[in-house]
């Protein structure tokens, strides 16, 4: 999944990623990618849940090719 | 001052049971097996403990067993069950939502050749899913320990032989019916830590998984806390007693607070809204750090707990939350007392929003 904007978020715990998330969503249009590289468990859980709370659509997630799984949701307001 | 909102991790000592540790442990101490007076005290001390328990429990007293904890009532729970129908299989399901200590025993099970399967829940945190073909045990709890849902219960002990965990619900819900074993903790319901509660069905087919002891009861290992076990059951009557207003008085309480802290910008507010535990609420506050709002509110006088990875023993976030798809970091857990007030709840209430902006706002959002 090519992503509008990739943040690497590789080492940082919950909540930062998904801090790192709310803070850039703006950057990316109305229909576009925002995706995030994170190897904190919780990012599993926490990003779907951002997207569920903030109304974005998540999209799923893939392996970057160091293995990190690599989390996507689309902008959809 | 301090506002101790953490009583689904201990209640405090219930006052119908200080005076009666306080003389049971001066009078208790001797081994109830043997055959003199002090022995007959701890004896009698040990039968009154067990028929009060039955009694507030609404079961027969020869199914009661004292145990060292509640996690280790559910450990004999589970795996004594799975001893029981070894020779009918050896697959354990569990709800996703179980306390640690049914995961562990699963785990335990697992690494002894065992099947362990978990059932998923809904958003709520109910288990939906049905126990897979050739279930041996299956686990479900009363009532979720970290965000309150009542589970449906009775329709899972139809398929295999239930082992309820009722350490979260004992002495506030009355405890559902179709179980094979269960387990409670006293230390929950206002009881003295150190006394958990094992109770197997008459009947039911349970052998102890662990080497076992020389005891009258033959699930009890080593020296009862005799006076324990006799406190833990005047809090428990005492509790059962009072159970109706208090679980009225605090259910409106916590849709007090479920109210309040909806209104939190980017608040998951987690849990059925309605059949659940009257006296816990847990939430989720979007991008704000659970050891730093655990931390600010006991700055401020207010007790919580969290199940975010940074403030779990286990550095990995609450599982039970993951299974619901909620929200993990921000988390915190408030559990009512008997003696909060709606004066606690207003001013949590109060601080609250501060709180949460503080946090996001040094977090740059």
């Amino acid at each position: 999944m090519s992503a509008d904007l990739l943040l690497d978020c590789r080492g940082m715990l919950c909540p930062r990623p998904i801090i790192e998330l709310g803070k850039h969503l703006a950057e990316v249009p109305v229909g576009g990618v925002i995706a995030v590289a994170s190897d904190d468990v919780a990012a599993a859980v926490d990003v779907p849940a951002w997207a569920r709370m903030r109304e974005q659509e998540y999209l799923g997630a893939e392996p970057a090719e160091d293995g990190v799984p690599v989390y996507s949701v689309r902008r959809v307001s | 001052m301090t506002t101790y909102l953490d009583s689904a991790s201990g209640e405090p000592l219930h006052p119908a049971a200080k005076t009666v540790l306080e003389q049971a442990t001066e009078h208790g101490y001797a081994d109830p097996r043997r055959l003199h007076g002090p022995a007959r005290n701890a004896r009698i001390m040990l039968d009154n403990a067990r028929e009060a328990t039955a009694q507030a429990l609404g079961v027969r007293p020869d199914e009661v067993t004292f145990t060292p904890s509640g996690t280790h009532a559910v450990h004999l729970g589970v795996l004594g069950l799975l001893a029981g129908h070894a020779r009918s299989g050896s697959l354990l399901a569990a709800s996703a939502v179980e306390h640690a200590s049914v995961m562990h025993a699963g785990r335990w099970h697992e690494a002894r050749g065992g099947s362990f399967a978990t059932l998923a829940v809904d958003p709520l945190g109910r288990v939906t899913e049905e126990p897979p073909a050739g279930t041996t045990v299956v686990a479900v709890q009363a009532a979720n320990h970290e965000v309150g849902t009542v589970q449906p219960v009775a329709s899972y002990g139809e398929s295999a032989p239930l082992f309820l965990d009722a350490c979260a619900s004992a002495g506030r819900l009355p405890l559902p019916e179709g179980w094979a074993a269960a387990a409670a903790s006293a230390h929950k319901w206002g009881g003295p830590a150190g006394v958990g509660v094992l109770l197997v069905r008459k009947g039911a087919r349970w052998r102890n998984p662990f080497p076992g002891d020389d005891r009258v009861d033959e699930r009890a290992t080593g020296m009862e806390n005799v006076a324990g076990a006799l406190a833990a059951a005047a809090a428990l009557q005492a509790m059962v007693a009072e159970q109706e207003d208090l679980a009225a008085r605090q259910h409106a309480l916590v849709d007090r607070l479920r109210a309040g802290v909806a209104t939190i910008p980017d608040t998951d507010v987690v849990g059925d809204p309605d059949v659940r535990l009257p006296h816990l609420l847990t939430c989720s506050f979007l991008y704000v750090d659970g050891e730093a709002i655990v931390g600010e509110l006991d700055r401020r006088g207010f007790s919580v707990a969290s199940g975010s990875a940074c403030t779990a023993s286990a550095l990995e976030p609450s599982h039970v939350l993951a299974a619901m798809g909620a929200l993990t970091h921000g988390n915190v857990r408030i559990s009512l007392g008997r003696e909060t007030t709606a004066d606690d709840v207003d001013r949590l209430l109060a601080a609250l929003p501060d709180v949460v902006a503080g946090i996001r706002e040094e977090a740059g959002l």
